[in-house]
């Protein structure tokens, strides 16, 4: 048990080595000068000068990776080009409302994805479970933000239930903070809700014709329970699995959404860093995001041993 | 004379292709309907000038965010662009970039996966790289590289493609590390076929119906990523229509006039719909193991 989860952490060091590599590379491989780029159009030659020593792209390629490598496991990510900041500083004040609305989000999709398709696998072939699984290939197919801009006309502009925008943080009032958190967690759970009902469906459908099922029922367990303790348990590595690939649509969906909804997070950090080529806050956040989707599932793969004893690598 | 009860070989071969067609659309009437949408996305894009003749790019101050009427049916954005000109031709975008990027990723995908899952040594090399790349967040990654490359719609589908590529390179490898082991490819072997060939002639095959599954799901998820890059401001330029930048353009005016955002929308999700379920009913058809699966 010990060895193997020993060997599975061993495991992501090289995975995360190629990351830091490609994120290293993303600067160098951009065509033209990178601090001219940087500096924009009407730079003089000495502030390209200076953000070139900044940045440390006047010293060999190979010297360059080796001492931001070292940087970066120090924990150092740089100092943002244009607010002068550490990286880790803007990161601290950002991840807060990306924290809240990816919680909220997963928890809310779990709620109501597993009964769901637990209710289509128990229903199949019925018109519950066609529906089920119609809302789940439209769930699927609905670009995040187009379902946020429905969801804002519909119950922000219309019903005026919901504010149309902004956040409120849980310690300023958790009524607010509600309010402010439905929609952009309803509109983000969309795409999750459809991945984990669809995957519950067919895994507990699955699941139901085994013969622990067909004897449980037989010796006259109600019904709930079959589906709930017997189902469900054996339907649960898979479902773990889905969820732990959703991590990477969560997270592409985190920029999407904070965008919509005017959310000060980690997402709206990237795309103004991005459309501002603030180099170090890019290469930062992708470094921090692809880390956070290692280590997600990492824990998962962890989870599997004790979810299924049967289990080892 | 011949018996009149039984029909000419061409009758029955007419007979079962229509009963195939009814049978198809009976069977797999989501699937029918996906590839009806997007066949109509096709002309719709296709034909573009006929469909809309007013220009996309046409400004006209005097007729801004004028309500649907019957010269501009889809009424007018801020500029006073016809808005159902600019969805009609936003369908080129989106159709060129999701088949470019399928096209794109699965031969490239393909040629990685077939020499990743062929020679040993390579193997655990390239699967580090390719684990590497999916860990970074694709949408990320792409804006990254469209940005710091420049936008235009060549670097918006060679961004897209990154990330998708290790995806696939994934699929083709499973599919030969379950076919080297058939009887056939060893027995191909032990006659002395060459690598190549037993490459080309017996894992190529096996790969094709899978892959042609794969095709349309990374179709799909390329549209919805340009849709995104433009929509954040780093996709496809301003000066195209897209439905991205439609929408990215009109959300400063969304309170007074959301058909502006929403119309585009509509047409995103619409063909991103159709294109899945088309890959679904495809799936079912072609990868019973894959359909059973999911």
């Amino acid at each position: 048990m010990l060895a193997f989860i020993a060997n599975r952490i061993l495991s992501t060091i090289p995975v995360m080595a190629v990351v830091a590599f490609v994120v290293f590379l993303l600067l160098r491989l951009s065509p033209g000068d990178p601090a001219a780029v940087i500096a924009g159009d009407y730079a003089t030659a000495e502030q390209v000068e200076r953000i070139r020593s900044q940045l440390g792209l006047d010293l060999p390629i190979h010297t360059q990776f080796v001492s931001w490598l070292g940087r970066i496991l120090r924990g150092d990510l740089g100092v943002s080009i244009f607010s002068n900041l550490p990286v880790t500083t803007l990161i601290a004040q950002r991840v807060e409302p990306t924290l809240m609305l990816a919680l909220s989000t997963i928890v809310f999709s779990i709620l109501v994805a597993v009964p769901l398709g637990v209710l289509a696998a128990w229903k199949a072939n019925t018109w519950i479970d066609r529906a089920v699984m119609v809302f789940a290939v439209i769930g699927f197919s609905v670009p995040v933000f187009v379902l946020g801009y429905f969801l804002i006309y519909g119950f922000a502009l219309g019903l005026n239930w919901f504010p149309v925008q902004g956040y409120r943080s849980p310690f300023d009032g958790l009524g607010q903070f509600a309010r402010h958190i439905a929609l952009p967690t309803l509109t983000l759970s969309a795409i999750f809700i459809a991945l984990i009902a669809r995957i519950t469906r067919a895994t507990v459908l699955e699941v139901l014709s085994e013969d622990y099922i067909r004897t449980a029922r037989a010796k006259g367990q109600i019904e709930r329970k079959v589906l709930f303790q017997h189902a469900l348990k054996n339907a649960a590595v898979p479902i773990v699995t889905v969820i732990g690939l959703g991590i990477a649509l969560l997270i592409g969906g985190v920029v999407v959404t904070e965008s919509v909804f005017n959310i000060p997070g980690l997402g709206r950090l990237v795309v103004d860093a991005i459309l501002k080529r603030d180099y170090p806050i890019i290469q930062g956040l992708i470094l921090l995001f692809s880390f956070i989707y290692i280590l997600l599932n990492l824990l998962i793969d962890i989870t599997y041993t004790f979810l299924d004893p049967r289990i080892r690598y | 004379m011949s018996d009149l009860s039984q029909p000419t070989p061409e009758v029955a071969l007419a007979r079962r292709r229509a009963a195939g067609w009814g049978d198809l659309v009976l069977r797999q009437p989501l699937a029918v309907s996906g590839a009806a949408i997007l066949f109509c996305m096709v002309l719709a894009a296709l034909l573009a000038p006929a469909i809309a003749p007013i220009d996309p790019l046409f400004l006209d101050p005097l007729r801004r965010l004028r309500p649907p009427n019957e010269i501009n049916w889809f009424g007018t954005d801020q500029f006073g662009r016809d808005v159902f000109s600019r969805v009609v031709y936003g369908s080129r975008v989106s159709l060129i970039v999701g088949a470019s990027v399928a096209v794109l990723s699965i031969i490239i995908g393909l040629a990685i996966g077939l020499v990743a899952g062929y020679v040993r040594w390579l193997d655990v090399l390239v699967m580090r790289i390719m684990d590497g790349l999916m860990a970074i967040p694709g949408v990320l990654l792409a804006i990254a590289l469209v940005s710091l490359s420049g936008a235009s719609l060549l670097t918006v589908i060679v961004a897209i493609t990154v990330p998708e590529v290790p995806r696939v390179v994934r699929l083709v490898r499973s599919v030969v590390l379950t076919v080297r082991e058939e009887p056939y490819v060893e027995a191909a072997i032990a006659v002395g076929t060459r690598l190549p060939l037993i490459l080309v002639r017996h894992v190529l095959p096996n790969s094709i119906p899978p892959l042609i599954v794969q095709a349309t799901y990374v179709c799909a998820s390329a549209m919805l990523t340009e849709a995104i890059l433009s929509f954040l401001g780093a996709g496809t330029p301003p000066e195209i229509p897209s439905w991205g930048n439609m929408m990215a353009e009109g959300r400063l005016f969304f309170p007074i006039a959301p058909r502006i955002v929403l119309l585009p929308g509509i047409a995103l999700a619409l063909t991103i719909l159709a294109v899945n379920v088309l890959g679904d009913g495809l799936r079912d058809r072609l990868d019973p193991k894959l359909a059973k699966r999911v």
